[in-house]
C-alpha cells in the first residue's frame, strides 16, 4: 500500500503482489524435494511381489512370509477354525468390512470374503480362491498382513479369547478369520493382494 | 574487553545476563532446575557428539556398533551410560521444573510466552528422546518406533501416507533408522535455540519467586553472581551425585532387557513398554478402549495423548486465579498434589499390561488429569479465598526470619533512600 490510504491500487501494488506470489510458488516448489525424499524410495517400492511355496504347510500349521517389510501370515486353517469363523453373526463384528485388497472395498467381512484371493474366480463364490483349472477349494487358507491394525505390533497366533490372534501390546483379540473382535484395534487385519498361481504356490503383491 | 565490547557487545550481554542480573532474594532450590537442565543439555550434546563418532546408522550393523562402543571403544561404556542415563535425568529435571512452574504459577501473565516456549522445548525433548531410543536397534527400539509412528495411522485418510513419509517405507527399516539418526543429531541444537529464546523471555519478565509477588524494589533482589551461581552450582553437584550413582552402580536399571536383543521385524516382544518418562502418556493412550461417537478408539487414544500436552499450551488462560503462588492458595494446593499423585499413578499404570482392571484405572486417571486443567483450575480461581499476600518479597523474607538480624545485603539499595 502506498502512503495514500485512499488511493486506488496502482500498478506498483499489482507488481508487488504478483512478484510475491511468484516467489511463494517458487519457494514451495523448492521445498517439495526436501519433503518427498522422505517417502519410500524406488528400491523399497520394487519389493512389491513375492512367491511363497505352501506345499509343506499341513493343516493347522502357519508360516510367516515377509512382504514390504511386514509379516504375512499364511495359515492352513483346521476345519474347526473355518467352522467357527463361518458361524459368527456379521452383526457381532466390530468392523463389518472384509478389508480384502482382492475384493471391492465394501465387501462384507464374511469368512469366505476373508479367505478369497485374487485371480479368475467370482468374489465370494463357491469354492472361493479356486482359480481356473484348479480343483480344490481354498477356504482353509488365510493369507493376511500380520500387523495389528491398532499400532502395528505383530499379534500372537492361536491365542486370545477367539482362538485367532492376540496382540500383546494393547490387548486386541482377533478371531480365526483375522477379524477384530475385542480391544482397541479399529479394523480387521488386512488381506494383501494375492493369488494362487498353482495349487501350492501363492503370489503376494 | 572494552575494544570487543564496542564492536560486539557480547561481554556486556554476558555480564548483564549472568553476573549483575537481579534475581529475587527468596528463590528456593526448586528454582535451580533450570540451570540443571542447561547443564544436562550440554552433557547430552557432548556425549552424543562423541558417541556419533563410533556409531553406525545402518540397520545391519547398528546393534553391533553399539556393542562395540560398550566393549571396544575407549571409555565407550562410560559415554554410552552417561548418554542413556543422562536422558532419564534430563526428564527428571524437566518434570521437577514443570511442576515447579505449576506450583508457583510461573505460567501466569506476563510470562505466557516463557511458559509456551518451555512446552515447545518439552515436545522437542520427547521427540529427541524417542528417536535416540531407536538408534541401538534393539527389540524395544524397533517396536517402540513401530508403535509410536503407528499413532499417525489413526488419522483418517492422511494417516497412512504420513506414516510412510515418516518411515520411508511400509515398515520400520533402514531408511527409518537413518533419518532418525539425522534428526536425533539435529533436534538438540533446535532445543538449544529455543532455550535461548526461553532464557531471553525469562530475562525480559524476570523470574517468579515462591511468594508470587513481583519484584518491587532492588531490596527484593540480589545479583545473579555470586548468589544464584553458587546456589545453582551446589544443586548441580548434588544432582550429579545421584547421576553418577546411576551411571556407575545401576546403569541399566531404567532400561529394558529386551533392548539387548537385536531388532526382529517378525516378532513383537510380549510386553512393549516405553521409557519411564513416557509412561503417563502411554497409559492415557491405552485408556481409550471404546469408540466415542464418530471417533474410533484408536484415534481417541491418540487424541487424548497429544491433548494431554496440548492442554499445557492453554494453561495460562485456563487458570482464572489472580494469585500466582500456590503457597497462598489453600484449596489449589490440595489439588496440585493430587495432580502430582495422578501423574505418578498414570506412570505406574503405563508400565502394567493392558489387561484386567488397568485400562479402567487408566481411564479414571486420564479423566482426572483433564478435569484438573479443564474444570478444577478455571472454577477454583473463581471460588477460592486466597490467603493474604505479603506486601513484598523482602517483607515475606523478614517476617520468616523475624529477629534474625539484618540480612547481609539489605543495605544494597541506595536509590530508595533518596
Amino acid at each position: 500500500m502506498s502512503v495514500h490510504d485512499t488511493a486506488e491500487p496502482n500498478r506498483r501494488d499489482f507488481l508487488y503482489i504478483a512478484t510475491g506470489a511468484v516467489g511463494a510458488v517458487g519457494a514451495l516448489a523448492a521445498v517439495w524435494p526436501f519433503i518427498d525424499q522422505m517417502n519410500p524410495d524406488a528400491a523399497t517400492l520394487a519389493l512389491a511381489e513375492i512367491d511363497v511355496d505352501v506345499s509343506q504347510v499341513a493343516e493347522g500349521q502357519s508360516i510367516t512370509a515377509k512382504w514390504r517389510g511386514k509379516p504375512i501370515f499364511i495359515r492352513h486353517r483346521t476345519a474347526k477354525e473355518v467352522e467357527e469363523a463361518k458361524a459368527v453373526d456379521l452383526g457381532d463384528l466390530k468392523d463389518p468390512v472384509a478389508r480384502n485388497a482382492n475384493l471391492p472395498a465394501d465387501a462384507p467381512a464374511t469368512d469366505t470374503n476373508r479367505a478369497t484371493g485374487g485371480g479368475a474366480q467370482p468374489a465370494g463364490g463357491e469354492g472361493a480362491g479356486a482359480g481356473e483349472g484348479m480343483s480344490q477349494s481354498r477356504e482353509q487358507w488365510l493369507v493376511m498382513v500380520g500387523v495389528c491394525t491398532h499400532l502395528g505390533c505383530i499379534p500372537l497366533g492361536q491365542s486370545g479369547p477367539y482362538d485367532g490372534w492376540f496382540c500383546p501390546c494393547h490387548g486386541s483379540a482377533y478371531d480365526t478369520a483375522g477379524r477384530i473382535r475385542q480391544g482397541p484395534a479399529p479394523e480387521n487385519m488386512a488381506i494383501p493382494p494375492y493369488a494362487f498361481t498353482t495349487d501350492t504356490n501363492i503370489r503376494i503383491g | 574487553m572494552q575494544w570487543l565490547d564496542a564492536r560486539l557487545p557480547l561481554p556486556r550481554l554476558v555480564y548483564d545476563s549472568f553476573v549483575a542480573y537481579p534475581v529475587p532474594r527468596n528463590l528456593n532450590y526448586a528454582y535451580t532446575f533450570g540451570g540443571i537442565l542447561a547443564l544436562f543439555l550440554g552433557v547430552q550434546i557432548l556425549t552424543g557428539v562423541v558417541l556419533a563418532m563410533h556409531y553406525a546408522a545402518n540397520s545391519a550393523i547398528a546393534f553391533d556398533s553399539v556393542e562395540k562402543i560398550m566393549r571396544d571403544v575407549n571409555w565407550g561404556w562410560l559415554l554410552r551410560y552417561m548418554h542413556a542415563n543422562g536422558a532419564s535425568f534430563f526428564f527428571i529435571a524437566v518434570y521437577v521444573h514443570i511442576f515447579r512452574g505449576l506450583y508457583y504459577g510461573s505460567y501466569k501473565a506476563p510470562r505466557e510466552i516463557l511458559w509456551i516456549l518451555g512446552v515447545i522445548i518439552f515436545l522437542l525433548m520427547m521427540a529427541t528422546a524417542f528417536m535416540g531410543y531407536v538408534l541401538p536397534w534393539g527389540q524395544m527400539s524397533f517396536w517402540g518406533a513401530t508403535v509410536i509412528t503407528g499413532f499417525f495411522t489413526a488419522f483418517p485418510l492422511v494417516g497412512d501416507p504420513i506414516q510412510q513419509l515418516l518411515l520411508g517405507g511400509f515398515a520400520v527399516d533402514n531408511a527409518t533408522l537413518n533419518r532418525f539418526f539425522s534428526l536425533h543429531y539435529l533436534l538438540p541444537f533446535m532445543i538449544a535455540g529455543v532455550v535461548i529464546l526461553h532464557v531471553w523471555a525469562l530475562h525480559v519478565t524476570g523470574q517468579t519467586n515462591p511468594t508470587g509477588v513481583e519484584v518491587k524494589s532492588s531490596k527484593d533482589t540480589v545479583p545473579f553472581s555470586p548468589h544464584a551461581t553458587v546456589k545453582d552450582g551446589f544443586a548441580m553437584v548434588v544432582f550429579l551425585v545421584f547421576f553418577a550413582y546411576m551411571v556407575f552402580y545401576m546403569p541399566n536399571y531404567l532400561g529394558h532387557a529386551d533392548n539387548y536383543v537385536e531388532a526382529n521385524p517378525l516378532k513383537t516382544p510380549s510386553h512393549i513398554v516405553p521409557e519411564w518418562y513416557f509412561l503417563p502418556f502411554y497409559a492415557m493412550l491405552r485408556a481409550i478402549t471404546f469408540n466415542i461417537g464418530p471417533i474410533d478408539s484408536k484415534l481417541g487414544g491418540v487424541l487424548v495423548m497429544f491433548g494431554s500436552i496440548i492442554v499445557l499450551f492453554f494453561l495460562p488462560w485456563l487458570d482464572t486465579s489472580r494469585i500466582r503462588s500456590t503457597a497462598f492458595r489453600p484449596l489449589y494446593r490440595i489439588f496440585f498434589w493430587i495432580l502430582v499423585a495422578d501423574s505418578i499413578f498414570l506412570g505406574w499404570l503405563g508400565s502394567q499390561p493392558a489387561e484386567g482392571i488397568y485400562p479402567t484405572l487408566a481411564l479414571i486417571g486420564t479423566i482426572y488429569y483433564f478435569g484438573h486443567f479443564l474444570i478444577i483450575l478455571p472454577v477454583l480461581g473463581l471460588v477460592e479465598t486466597p490467603r493474604r499476600l505479603p506486601g513484598s518479597i523482602t517483607e515475606a523474607v523478614l517476617a520468616r526470619n523475624a529477629g534474625g538480624g539484618t540480612p547481609a545485603h539489605a543495605a544494597a539499595a541506595p536509590e530508595t533512600k533518596g
